[in-house]
């Protein structure tokens, strides 16, 4: 069996609640992370329960990399336990009558033992989680309570990561202290993971595809960089601001100065120091559109250390606003600005006018 | 010295019964506080109805269906070559049925209090849902468990009409505690009575003292 089709997902199925009802027809190769991404009661996380066995209201047919574990027609149904499927809840529900090293035997003890490709020790490493063994899971900040339920997951040998908006909980500190751990997820696990969130900063963060949920269906599905980017996509239920995902290349480390130079197809961009980055490694920025200022001609004697040229290629008015969303292609790259409608039309812009994309360093930071 | 066979019967009765309470009460608590059925209203009314009746309206009915003459009865003699009324085993039965409330009450509200989402984390960790109750439920229960089994044993020890009912009053085999209070009572045999009465009433303070204190002020939800 090739590796697509060990990692596709065939959503076939149903869910009504009374006032709601999630009804999606979908195949999904899951590769890396897929961001599972809509407004609050969208039906996100319900598509996810149902992924995982805990909606009981489910029907039709489910099946991931050949397996059937739904398929209402002749009564199939495999229970929770029984599906090969790590869930990570928002409010991580650590057992507390177990202290942190029981949590993660918990689920270690009942993996299979003939297929056990991630250690003990190997969670216990990617999580810093040695100091807090002997904890009371009560005593854990929200971020470790999240860490340790992160890796009580991998403990299971998931063949599918389900992260149920794990970062929702949690306060703006700890969630920069914990996406370092989830951006090495992919990179050191290799599993094939859905990430529900409404964030675009998380989304533009983690995901590799996202597939956009609204009203209880599937809207849009396709690569980050062009769902974020908001091509072909209206969300009527919750506006947000295109995020241009931009892949660079690390180039080298200003280290006294707490920044690194990378590049994008020769141009240059400093951005706030990527530690545990090497030279030469490639890294995923996001630009909110917000955050771009254009300029006609190159600008002098100015703080803005990131200018990019390129070349307008599209003017959209968002409608019944003072705002339009403006593309500029980096070197083929379609990166977006938003801009007032008065600007655009004082400065004349139009498609076809070379321009200047001013980015500030401090727009470029990692934290959430 | 009192004789104090009745006590050791008490002791005995309210033991065995608690152990079959704890058999019978869990998954009867558990199945209530998880379903939707709409037999449940039902089945909690039942469960309750000891709580209300008066005990001889309860052994009146026990006497009834675990007499010679009735199907659980006339049953029982053919196999064990007793018949159940004016017996232990009868006042067992009596008994669990007695007590019920006080067992499935308390489990029922610390089972309703957990939730559905520790069972749910256990089954996405590979645990079935049998395993997931004993190694998740029954330890966040433990304080629903102790005073589960704390009430339904201390309860038992103070039932009275039932047991006067069903098993009347044969010494060493129905006479317990409370009826042998009653009958020193009306022997005028009060020194016998007075010892056994402070013996209990220390003890039943003593039982919800510690109830109480485990639950740390929490009200007595039975």
């Amino acid at each position: 069996m090739s590796d697509s089709a060990a990692n596709s997902l065939s959503l076939r199925i149903r869910v009504n609640f009374p006032g709601f009802d999630l009804a999606v027809d979908q195949d999904i190769n899951l590769a890396g992370v897929t961001g599972l991404f809509g407004p609050s009661g969208s039906g996100k996380s319900t598509l996810l329960r149902a992924i995982a066995g805990f909606e009981s209201a489910a029907e039709g047919t489910l099946q991931f990399g050949g397996d059937t574990w739904l398929e209402t027609a002749n009564g199939i149904c495999v229970p929770p336990h029984q599906r090969p499927v790590g869930f990570v809840f928002q409010d991580a529900r650590l057992f507390p009558h177990l202290d942190v090293a029981g949590n993660l035997h918990y689920s270690h003890s009942r993996s299979d033992r003939s297929d056990r490709e991630i250690s003990y020790e190997e969670v216990v490493s990617a999580f810093d989680l040695e100091s807090l063994l002997k904890r009371n899971v009560n005593e854990l900040s929200g971020g470790e309570r999240q860490r340790v339920a992160i890796g009580r997951t991998l403990l299971t040998q998931p063949g599918l990561l389900l992260l149920d908006e794990p970062l929702a909980a949690l306060d703006v500190g700890r969630k920069s202290e914990i996406l370092p751990y989830l951006e090495q997820l992919p990179k050191r696990f290799g599993i094939p993971t859905i990430y529900v969130s409404h964030a675009v900063n998380e989304m533009a963060r983690l995901a590799d595809n996202v597939v956009v949920l609204e009203n209880g269906k599937i809207c849009a599905t396709g690569p980050a960089s062009s769902i974020l980017s908001h091509d072909n996509l209206q969300l009527s239920s919750m506006p947000f601001e295109a995020v241009t995902i931009l892949h660079v290349t690390v180039v080298e480390h200003l280290h006294e100065l707490h920044l690194t130079r990378v590049a994008h197809n020769g141009q240059h961009l400093t951005v706030p120091l990527i530690a545990g980055a090497a030279n030469a490694d490639s890294v995923r920025l996001s630009i909110r559109a917000g955050d771009v200022v254009l300029a006609t001609t190159e600008p002098q004697g100015i703080s803005v250390r990131n200018v990019l040229s390129g070349i307008l290629t599209e003017v959209v008015p968002l409608e019944g606003s003072a705002f339009a969303t403006v593309s500029v292609s980096i070197d083929g790259v379609p990166l977006k600005a938003q801009l007032t409608r008065h600007a655009i039309a004082e400065l004349g812009l139009k498609p076809g006018m070379p321009v200047f994309a001013l980015i500030k360093t401090a727009s470029f930071d990692r934290s959430l | 010295m009192p004789d104090l066979g009745p006590l050791w019967l008490s002791l005995a009765l309210a033991g065995v019964t608690t152990v079959f309470l704890l058999l019978i009460g869990t998954p009867l608590a558990w199945w209530l506080s998880g379903t939707d059925s709409r037999f449940k209203p039902a089945i909690e009314a039942v469960t309750a109805l000891p709580l209300v009746l008066p005990p001889t309206v309860l052994g009146f009915y026990f006497l009834i269906a675990l007499g010679p003459a009735s199907p659980v009865g006339s049953f029982w003699l053919q196999v064990t070559g007793d018949a159940l009324t004016f017996s232990f085993s009868g006042l067992v039965i009596a008994s669990i049925f007695y007590s019920l409330p006080f067992m499935v009450q308390p489990l029922q509200n610390s089972f309703e209090s957990i939730g559905r989402g520790p069972l749910e984390a256990a089954g996405s960790l590979r645990a079935g849902p049998l395993d997931a109750f004993f190694s998740v439920v029954v330890p966040l229960s433990r304080r629903g468990f102790i005073t589960a089994a704390v009430l339904s044993f201390a309860h038992t020890i103070g039932e009275f009409g039932v047991v006067l009912m069903v098993g009347g009053n044969i010494p060493g085999k129905t006479r317990v505690i409370s009826i042998a209070i009653y009958e020193h009572v009306e022997t005028l045999n009060y020194g016998e009575a007075h010892v056994l009465s402070a013996g209990l009433l220390v003890a039943a303070f003593a039982v919800l003292l510690f109830v109480y204190s485990l639950r740390r002020g929490g009200r007595l939800n039975v």
